[in-house]
């Protein structure tokens, strides 16, 4: 009883913290986010209440006990789905500001529908809401399964979920509104970025608790792989969201640094983000999916290691190279570039330890649409991640700077590696969590394959021609030793690039509908009737020419 | 401190410092034992086929 | 090898010293990058004429940031023949040195804005910033006509100095008290304020969006890109960049 008080009574205290926001706020946005603040908790108070057995209460049961027998999916479940859904929200999005780059009009004259705004919207959307709820959801399952023990402190684990919904409905409005630090990929302002610190430190007891009660003498190296993710994003999280707030009622801040430093600062935690949020846990997915999906070991446990210690110490290194010939020092560009170069090898060590893991069943490539798209998701990141070294190169980037060419790469990476695995993963888990015998549609999994793959293909081909037109453009001199071009001719020669894109970003949209229809399908219980994805089988026996044909068995001419 | 100083550090004292640390690591998972123990680590996860969500 | 002390067992089985080694691993990059640049003192060289950003400038970048300009913008030129000719020169880690936060930009769907001030004329920026398109046919920018409509609010200014002069930016008391009187000030002469031009050198005070009757957001952003470069005199050379 004292607990639902405590618990109700903290969540009406949280709301009416929120009401005195909103009455005392400095500017719009702020009442605003706290009206979705007082609302949040409101429902929490009013799902807490009539969630409880008042029976069992009066019996002095306060909860059931949950079932040990049973892993703790609901979240599972609540993040397949909620991953789904951001997801869409940010494709479409992203498909939206592409058309804008090439069609102005689109801008629609509002500053809610603007790119600045939107664009947040886009690379946060994509990369926290749709990637974030892929690694919580991923996290809770595989900590259980490789740990042999439900989650400890299934309610906090909750918290976790809807507190990290409540982080992209702040962010997502607060970007629309106009609310932003302005830092890329940490935009939120400082009330949003204390939320998030308190869901992040929930999430970690979660997921530490319960690699403490596994029944597993050892801690799978999927599970580092999570653990460096939640402890790295953390520090750079703090880090680098350091700043006073103008007012405790209003959204604005100023960042603790300046100029170089916090330049250096930002990108310090910008190309983290690439590694511990984009890289790291998405190889803890690659480590656990990619074997249970191809049925064997992964190829050596040992290059894992290796790979694992490797791959984080040199990430964070890597930095500086967002900042090639800008005013940062010198010596911190080449440490960059150096560090980045050497990178290379782990991230293909990964690459080639996640590929080889199918040696010896190859052939699931052709049979399995969903060892293909695990297959394609770890070519696009070695991929990826040979371009990255290769753009952090100084004489490459000073050409690639700041053109289209960055677009195309981070994309290449993000739809082909990030995009793939996670679609992998949500194929490979729908089934289970939801206790279906199979998906709905095999054959809809590879129409996904192929129109995620044509549309990565255009999009990365559009970005690659288009970066390096611009970046030649820009510095093109003429026999007269002028500029030949005016900096917006260089814009106009980007249309047909842009559209390119924007067609490849469509069929990419096109795939991921067609797996909500299938993982919806899936739910409902239904399977399509269609032809299995196999091919014949093999049968050496008849594979052979009639040797001596005997009399009665030759073919007689019809007479 | 001065630049130059970091700069003499990091070029001396500072590289073979890591390169010890470097090869140690890879040594870690050489080390006599580790195979049977790295393969058994590797099966873990096919110990249990029974999901019961 | 002493395998009690040195068995990666031991740290495959013990979550503590996984997360703890985890943790020492990934702060060492950040830790030698990002610290010297606190105290090795050739980080920043110091150059005559910078200055912290008067009310008026800091309101209009505010606007800046809130409106993403940073997606599209850089404001970092590299040290580069066709930058210096096309934009100016080089940017200095001085420039920014007031700049919380830095806006060195990533990407460059539109020009380099770090030297743009005094390229153009108040009403260019307002007219392109209106209908980018009335101007720069190409242009793929957004319109932003609801700034010339909408008032700056004033009264706020004394708290963004002080949240400024705690993270360091050299206001000091007079400036922050008299943060809403300089910001009228800059943009409607008329409204006497008691030291500015002290506290501010090269600061340009005039009505920037041609409309003396208020002060909106629109003087607010074309101040800030007016002074954008403007503070460090390198007698750079003139842009050469032509229109064929």
């Amino acid at each position: 009883m004292e607990s639902l008080l405590l618990k109700t009574g903290g969540w009406f205290a949280i709301a009416l913290l929120a009401f005195v926001g909103i009455m005392l706020a400095n500017d719009s946005g702020f009442a605003v986010h706290m009206t979705i603040v007082a609302l949040a908790a409101l429902t929490a108070m009013w799902v807490g209440m009539s969630r409880t057995d008042y029976a069992a209460l009066a019996r002095g049961v306060l909860k059931v006990p949950a079932d040990e027998g049973v892993y703790d999916d609901d979240p599972v479940r609540w993040g397949i789905l909620a991953t789904i859904g951001w997801g869409m929200v940010g494709f479409l999005v992203g498909l939206f500001i592409a058309l804008q780059l090439a069609f102005p009009a689109l801008n629609l004259g509002s500053e809610f529908t603007s790119f600045g705004r939107l664009r947040p919207l886009h690379t946060s959307g994509v990369i926290f809401a749709f990637g974030g709820n892929v690694l919580i959801a991923t996290s809770y399952y595989v900590v259980q399964r490789t740990c042999r023990a439900r989650l400890a402190f299934p309610t906090l684990a909750r918290f976790v979920f809807w507190g990290y919904q409540l982080f992209i409905v702040l962010a997502a409005t607060g970007y629309v509104l106009g609310i932003t630090e302005s830092r890329e990929y940490a935009e939120p302002e400082w009330y949003v970025d204390l939320w998030l610190t308190i869901v992040w430190v929930a999430y970690f007891v979660v997921f530490v608790g319960t690699i403490l009660k596994r029944r597993e003498p050892h801690i799978y190296v999927a599970n580092w792989f999570y653990l460096s993710f939640i402890i790295t994003i953390a520090m750079l999280h703090i880090v680098n969201n350091l700043a006073i707030p103008v007012s405790l009622f209003g959204s604005k801040s100023y960042s603790a640094f300046a100029g170089v430093q916090d330049a250096l600062t930002q990108w310090w935690y910008g190309h983290n983000a690439v590694a511990f949020f984009l890289t790291t846990p998405f190889l803890a997915m690659m480590y656990y999916f990619v074997p249970k999906q191809a049925e064997r070991p992964v190829y050596s446990y040992r290059l894992s290691i290796i790979h694992f210690w490797s791959l984080i110490f040199l990430y964070i290194w890597a930095g500086p190279h967002h900042l090639h010939y800008t005013a940062l020092p010198d010596w911190a560009q080449t440490l960059g570039m150096v560090f980045s170069v050497v990178l290379w090898m782990p991230s293909w060590g990964g690459m080639i330890n996640g590929l080889m893991t199918l040696n010896g069943a190859w052939d699931k490539i052709r049979t399995d649409p969903i060892i293909r798209m695990m297959v394609m998701a770890m070519a696009f990141y070695g991929m990826a991640t040979f371009e990255g070294p290769m753009l952090s190169i100084k004489a490459v980037n000073s050409l690639s700077h700041y053109t289209e060419w960055t677009i195309g790469h981070v994309h290449a990476g993000a739809l082909g590696w990030n995009g793939m695995i996670s679609f992998a993963a949500i194929y490979f888990l729908v089934p289970r969590l939801w206790g279906r015998e199979r998906l709905y549609s095999l054959r809809m999994v590879n129409w996904h394959f192929w129109l995620a793959t044509l549309g990565i293909v255009l999009y990365a081909a559009a970005m690659w021609v288009a970066g390096i037109t611009q970046g030649l453009m820009w510095r093109e001199y003429g026999s007269d030793g002028y500029l030949v071009y005016a900096f917006s001719e260089v814009v106009a020669a980007m249309f047909p690039y842009y559209v390119l894109r924007a067609v490849g970003g469509a069929l990419y949209l096109a795939g991921a509908v067609v797996m909500v229809w299938n993982v919806w399908a899936t739910i409902a219980g239904r399977q399509r009737d269609e032809q299995p994805m196999s091919m014949p089988a093999y049968d050496p026996a008849r594979d052979r020419p009639l040797a001596a044909p005997a009399p009665q068995a030759a073919p007689q001419p019809a007479e | 401190m001065s630049y130059d100083a970091l700069r003499h550090l990091a070029d001396s004292w500072g590289l073979v410092f890591l390169a010890a640390i470097f090869v140690t690591c890879i040594g870690w998972t050489f080390r006599k034992g580790a195979a049977a123990h790295h393969d058994r680590a590797a099966r873990m996860i096919f110990d249990e086929d029974v999901d019961n969500g | 090898m002493a395998t009690k002390f040195f068995d990666h067992k031991r740290i495959e089985r013990n979550v503590t010293l996984l997360g703890a080694l985890s943790l020492v691993v990934v702060a060492i990059g950040g830790i030698v990058e990002i610290a010297p640049l606190f105290w090795i003192d050739n980080t920043i060289e110091k150059v005559e004429g910078m200055r912290p950003y008067t009310p008026l400038e800091q309101a209009g970048r505010n606007i800046y940031i809130r409106e993403g300009c940073y997606s599209c913008h850089s404001q970092m030129v590299r040290p580069f023949r066709d930058e210096v000719e096309r934009y100016g020169h080089y940017s200095l880690a001085a420039e920014s040195m007031y700049d919380h936060p830095f806006q060195w930009g990533s990407k460059r769907t539109g020009p380099d804005l770090a030297r743009v001030g005094g390229r153009y004329s108040d009403e260019w920026h307002v007219q392109h910033l209106k209908e980018p398109r009335s101007v720069v046919p190409e242009s793929i920018m957004p319109g932003y006509a609801f700034l010339a409509q909408r008032e700056l609010k004033a009264d706020g200014m004394e708290k963004h100095l002080r949240a400024l002069s705690r993270v360091g930016v050299p206001y000091d008391d007079k400036a922050i008290a008299a943060a809403a009187d300089d910001l009228r000030h800059q943009a409607n002469p008329d409204h006497d304020s008691d030291g500015f031009a002290e506290r501010y050198p090269k600061a340009q005070v005039r009505d920037f969006d041609g409309n003396p009757a208020k002060v909106t957001e629109m003087d607010a952003l074309v101040a800030y890109l007016q002074m954008l470069g403007t503070l460090v005199d390198f007698e750079a050379a003139a842009p050469q960049e032509q229109r064929r």
